[in-house]
């Protein structure tokens, strides 16, 4: 059985305007998004900003509401159930944020950063929560005496271990990392991915890994939806994607990679004019007249593309 | 490659902290060429933006201390007034700042921003710089001129804010254009677009291009050589093919190894030791690089490392790079293709 399994989720945000405020239109913010997580595995939310990503990964954890649709977590729908019944399940679900400077309370010692979620769950005496925070702290590798240190005397690829010690303190089985690297430096970025995929397997945790840069992606995920305007428009494995792009907006997403191999800077540029082309031609197969996407269709096992 | 448009010899810009100054940019020696693109890259803090606001003479003057020179038509930009130097900034050097929604007055439409200065560096009337900046609208890929020209900032998207940036840098033609990071605050797609845009401008105005950026891929696909900077001085200097494919220098050849590739998939990436020295606790001699490189032994550093052209055109410093190799055993560098 799948661990998560999104249904056709939608969340509107109503515009008012006019007389009385009335609600004259929605912003379809995720519009209709389905998506199913194995356990053990890595699952990429591709887009550019304000494609719905990050609203998709907020809603499963339940930092914003959905309007329809279902999050079925082991089975049970998140998205119905009431905020304490919620908090079950909120052990399991854990997230990491975008950008370590803000999102580390500067005025807690690291050790009342990282206990804050287990001190929502359980009672533990002072001495066995310390046992269990520098648990977490050296196993993200980090020294021991760090927990009385303050966030600001930490680098941004340590602050954002610490935010991944906090994300682990609950033993999740799931994380929903957004944007995890995107404020980091490249060689920072390269050991907060490896740490990543150690404790992967170290915890045997999943991830939705929710992300812009199409190379981390490919580095990380094994299967990958790609959004666009709040709508899948394809999903599918790395190799399936990368190879083998259907939909036009994947076409585009991929071209827009740089080129590594300097020879081949000329036919990149005609590749992506040839690409902007088949845009403006093939448009309406991928697109209706209001610029929605089409339904998802399966082209094969693993692989669908939002076509006519 | 041409003639060198910018010459800069010795640049050190060190900045006071309570009572001492530290360099944050280190004896730099670069020379920019006429239509060619010069690329800096490093991670943020060693000193890649402030090499570009030295040039252009931005910094705070009160707590800045500048040495060596920046030469620019025989003259010292360093040494002007700032009267002499606003001759030169925005008409022959331009200059194209990162983040597009903050380098464009909120309050002033476009078209006039784009008029300013032209207005101080040419003698166009009023109706003549209208039809000049209508053409650079045109010319950096804006639809609908008219009423782009008539629009505030706001009612833009970031790709186009940043053509608006790219076409207030060009508005007088200039022999160079210093671009921090034009493309690092843009989504994939746009970026690819101001990408192929620059590569176009380049080659019509054949203007020499400083790139200032840490996105190796940025630099693959637009730079013509490579110089890397790291802790404020320059360690690798040369064609962006050698530094892509042939990288001596140890700092560079850690980079490299650390972005993720896409031919050896969810292999583990190089992870480089250690932190970057903040300015004030930087090791001010020996080789700088060799705290992050601590299995290699120190006899293989250089007292005082210099950087030494090593290949016609390939410039390296220290020479810790003779007998270099990655604790992980490591051997050949990763190949560099993308599907």
């Amino acid at each position: 059985m799948s661990l998560l399994k999104v249904n056709d989720l939608k969340i509107h945000y109503p515009i008012r305007g006019g007389f009385f405020r009335t609600v004259v239109d929605h912003v379809r913010a995720v519009d209709g998004v389905s998506f199913e997580l194995q356990p053990g595995e890595t699952y990429g939310l591709v887009g550019e900003s304000g494609c719905g990503k990050t609203t998709t990964g907020r809603t499963i954890i339940g930092l914003n509401k959905a309007t329809s649709g279902e999050i079925l977590f082991n089975g049970t729908d998140l998205a119905q159930l009431s905020r304490g019944e919620r908090r079950k399940y909120t052990k399991d679900i854990q997230m990491i944020f975008q950008d370590p400077y803000s999102s580390l309370n500067a005025r807690k010692r690291v050790l009342d950063i990282v206990a804050e979620p287990i001190r929502n769950f359980e009672r533990l005496s002072p001495e066995e929560e310390r046992k269990r925070v520098q648990f977490v702290i050296e196993r993200v590798g980090l020294n021991p005496e760090a927990i009385y240190k303050y966030p600001h005397e930490f680098s941004g690829g340590q602050r954002q271990r610490i935010g991944i010690a906090r994300a682990l303190m609950l033993n999740p089985k799931l994380i929903i990392a957004d944007e995890p690297v995107s404020a980091l430096d490249v060689s920072v970025q390269a050991q907060v991915l490896n740490f990543m995929q150690d404790i992967q397997k170290e915890f045997n945790l999943t991830y939705l890994f929710i992300s812009h840069d199409l190379g981390i992606i490919r580095h990380m995920c094994d299967r990958m939806g790609i959004m666009y305007r709040g709508q899948f428009v394809e999903e599918g494995t790395s190799e399936e994607i990368y190879n083998d792009p259907q939909h036009i907006y994947t076409k585009r997403l991929i071209a827009a990679i740089p080129e590594m191999e300097t020879a081949n800077r000329k036919e990149k540029t005609l590749i992506r004019k040839q690409i902007a082309d088949e845009y403006r031609q093939t448009k309406d197969q991928f697109f209706d007249k209001d610029g929605r996407s089409f339904g998802l269709k399966k082209i094969s096992d693993t692989h669908s593309v939002a076509m006519q | 490659m041409g003639n060198p448009v910018l010459n800069i010899r010795n640049l050190s810009t060190s900045f006071r902290i309570k009572e001492n100054y530290y360099a944050a940019v280190d004896d730099v020696t670069l020379t920019v060429n006429e239509n060619e693109v010069l690329a800096i890259v490093g991670e943020s803090g060693c000193g890649k933006s402030a090499l570009a606001l030295s040039i252009m003479g931005l910094h705070q003057k009160e707590r800045t201390k500048l040495d060596g020179e920046v030469n620019y038509k025989n003259q010292n930009l360093l040494r002007l007034s700032d009267g002499n130097l606003n001759k030169i900034r925005g008409n022959d050097i331009g200059m194209i700042f990162q983040d597009p929604l903050t380098a464009l007055n909120p309050l002033v439409r476009i078209g006039k921003q784009i008029e300013e200065s032209m207005k101080y560096h040419t003698k166009y009337s009023g109706s003549q710089r209208k039809k000049r900046t209508l053409e650079l609208l045109e010319k950096v890929g804006i639809p609908n001129v008219q009423r782009v020209y008539k629009q505030y900032p706001h009612e833009l998207s970031g790709g186009m804010r940043q053509r608006v940036v790219i076409a207030i840098a060009l508005a007088c033609d200039p022999k160079l254009l210093i671009a921090d990071e034009p493309t690092t605050a843009l989504d994939v797609t746009i970026q690819a677009q101001i990408m192929d845009l620059m590569k176009t401008l380049q080659e019509d105005t054949k203007a020499g291009i400083i790139l200032i950026t840490h996105d190796l891929g940025v630099v693959a696909e637009m730079a013509d050589r490579v110089a890397v900077m790291y802790a404020g001085q320059i360690v690798e200097v040369a064609d962006v093919d050698t530094i892509l494919k042939n990288p001596l220098h140890p700092y560079t050849r850690s980079l490299l190894n650390s972005i993720p590739s896409n031919i050896s998939n969810k292999s583990r990436l190089h992870v480089i030791d250690g932190v970057v020295p903040s300015i004030q606790n930087l090791k001010r001699t020996g080789c700088r690089f060799a705290p992050r490189i601590g299995w290699i032994d120190e006899e293989q550093h250089q007292e005082n490392p210099l950087l030494e052209e090593v290949e016609p055109n390939h410039w390296v410093r220290c020479s810790c790079y003779h007998n270099f190799y990655f604790p992980e055993g490591k051997t050949g560098e990763k190949h560099y293709v993308l599907a």
